[in-house]
């Protein structure tokens, strides 16, 4: 953190503590109080902002000039071009087109054109560190709080005013703790245990963080524990959130950023009260598969029967970063994918691809049959290439299968891991991924 | 915002989403070419014979998705003059008050049905089924949220205030 906001020296030292949660913890200093009370409403100060190409600049440009207000603190801001890149049409030319201009006039310190999803691309290049209050244009900001950080999403209006004044008022939210313990049995991910807790939880957990915790996690990769971030989406939650831990650190300094002294303090204290607390036995979990038309709509992959899959889609910020790419590749390596079914592969940033090709992942991918998209949200969204047709089943590594995402209304998106989607484009229908490790 | 507003309802069901509401195949076109494909997922009718004024009811989660605005846009485009439902995602919550957008939630909501005539009143928390007789009480929008509301929505509230702070 470059400041510390907190007033902790003149705040009152009669007063007898409270146990609070990480996401209070982060938000009392954001706000610069000691305390914060969930359902109070407080204002607190960005360290970093999040835009992307869709609803960023092309949103807020007129929007900014029209109260003839300056950005708060171009340092501060994160740009990134991924929903429209590469331009398909002269629409998506030029929203890119004045993204880049934007970046440009209001010198925007960290601009990132098309080198991959904004998600992926703030811990890709260190910018999320321990005790961060942060805001980003898109929903899957919570994506960030993988890094101990609070990180919440919020629409193009709003990001105006957080352009213009670098705060943001927010109400309090209650936490809710998920613990899971034990290890994750062969051919699970955290796609899994996401898919599962949209059953288990419903996608309304509106107003709360949820915050991970438990063996399970703490053995997850930092690629695996932003999958579980990043869903919190899903589940309509504010946003999730896992403190750090050695991992976290080792992943920020390998960026090349310094880490401070007291990261590690950003912690939900021990007696910290919880709106509710779920135990999970990860040893139990058997990959998951979320039917149309809600993340919700959850069954175990080995229920469905026979649903033929004309296209199998490895992408987006949930489910095309390098860890999936490798989940993909291990269900692939030496196999090839079925007659009639394409499988469709957009690694999440410009560098997962490079690294994929070091490494030999890329090969056993293409040898397998996949073919390999640009780097951005592509067909996640319905705004690149990978869309689908009438009546044509995708299975997709994404977060969301709402109606028409992907495509055609009339088109049917699965949800599941790198190794289901992977092992579903080998067997044409649906699969077990566990049949094929 | 002083006065109820009164019109017929368009009534759907829980996880109204924001693909459904803003298809993303339409993101790129102009909010007016994207509006007229509102809901048309679920419902061909829906954006060619709204009205001005007419209120939209929903379940749980309303707005769940995606952080565009446009999901909210498109409504005010359309001249749907609130939405009430038994709950909203935060992201559409926040983005339609933005947009000077009245949405109520009232979890108590029950036996509307299309083409019913409602009159909601935002400032009293207050939801009448005028076809049925009958009354809901909403949670009331919070105070800090409603000087926005009564604003016109946060651009009018910045402009305020920034010309306050120039002056
Ligand atoms: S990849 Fe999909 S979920 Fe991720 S930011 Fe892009 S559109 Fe959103």
């Amino acid at each position: 953190m470059a400041e510390n906001k907190g007033n902790f020296e003149s705040s009152n030292k009669t007063q007898i503590d409270r146990p609070q949660t990480l996401a209070q913890k982060i938000i009392a200093n954001a706000s610069g109080k000691k305390y914060v009370t969930p359902g109070e409403i407080v204002t607190c100060q960005l360290d970093l902002v999040l835009m992307h190409d869709s609803s960023g600049p092309r949103r807020v440009k007129s929007r900014l000039e029209e109260l003839g207000a300056t950005i708060f603190d171009p340092q501060k801001v994160v740009l990134v071009s991924d929903h429209f890149v590469p331009a398909t049409d002269p629409e998506s030319a030029e929203i890119l087109a004045l993204t880049r201009r934007w970046a440009d006039e209001n010198q925007i310190a960290h601009f990132y054109d098309m080198q991959g999803i904004c998600h992926v691309m703030l811990p890709q290049q260190g910018h999320l560190k321990p005790g961060m209050f942060l805001v980003g244009g898109d929903s899957h900001s919570p994506t960030g709080g993988a890094f101990g950080t609070f990180m919440v999403g919020i629409g193009a209006t709003e990001m105006t005013g957080v352009l213009a004044t670098g705060e943001i008022w927010i109400k309090v939210p209650e936490t809710i703790r998920v613990n899971w313990d034990g290890e994750l049995p062969k051919g699970c991910s955290a796609k899994d245990i996401m898919l599962f807790l949209c059953k288990k939880l419903g996608m309304n957990n509106n107003y709360k963080v949820i915050e991970y915790a438990g063996s399970t996690i703490a053995n997850m990769s930092m690629y695996e524990r932003m999958v579980l971030c990043n869903m919190s989406a899903e589940l309509g939650a504010k946003t999730g959130i896992i403190a750090a831990d050695e991992k976290t650190l080792t992943w920020i300094k390998d960026t090349g950023q310094d880490v401070a002294k007291d990261a590690l303090n950003w912690q939900s204290d021990e007696d910290a009260n919880y709106a509710r607390v779920y135990h999970f036995d990860a040893n139990e979990l058997i990959p998951q598969v979320a039917a149309p038309h809600s993340p919700e709509n959850t069954h175990p992959a080995n229920s469905f029967e026979q649903v033929t899959i004309h296209q199998a889609y490895i992408g987006a910020c949930t489910g095309a970063k390098l860890s999936d790419l490798h989940m993909a590749a291990e269900i692939l390596k030496g196999k090839k994918v079925a007659p009639g079914t394409r499988l469709l592969i957009a690694p999440a940033s410009a560098k997962t691809t490079e690294w994929a090709a070091k490494d030999g992942t890329l090969s056993i991918l293409t040898e397998a049959g996949a073919i390999i998209l640009p780097t951005g949200c592509g067909a996640c969204a319905g705004m690149g290439a990978g869309a689908i047709a009438n009546g044509e089943n995708c299975i997709s590594s994404t977060s969301r299968n709402f109606k028409g995402r992907m495509g055609s209304p009339d088109s049917n998106v699965y949800l599941g891991s790198p190794y289901t989607v992977a092992a579903s484009a080998i067997a044409g229908v649906i699969a077990d991924p566990r049949d094929y490790l | 915002m002083d006065n109820p507003l009164t019109g017929s309802a368009w009534v759907y069901g829980d996880n109204i989403d924001t693909d459904l509401l803003a298809p993303g195949a339409y993101m790129k076109a102009n909010l007016n070419e994207l509006a007229s494909h509102c809901l048309e997922a679920i419902d061909r009718e829906f954006a060619s014979h709204v009205k001005a004024g007419d209120i939209v009811i929903g379940g749980d989660a309303f707005g769940i998705g995606s952080s565009r605005e446009q999901a909210a846009q498109a409504l005010v485009e359309l001249g749907v003059a609130a939405v009430v439902a038994k709950s909203f995602a935060r992201i559409f919550y926040r983005n339609a008050l933005n947009l000077g957008l009245p949405v109520l939630v009232c979890p108590q909501l029950e036996d509307i049905e299309k083409g019913d005539n409602i009159s909601v009143d935002p400032v009293a928390g207050k939801v009448m089924n005028h076809s049925k007789g009958q009354s809901f009480d909403c949670e009331p929008i919070p105070p800090e949220l409603m000087t926005i509301v009564n604003a016109g929505g946060l651009m009018s509230y910045l402009k305020d205030k920034f010309s306050r702070e120039s002056r």
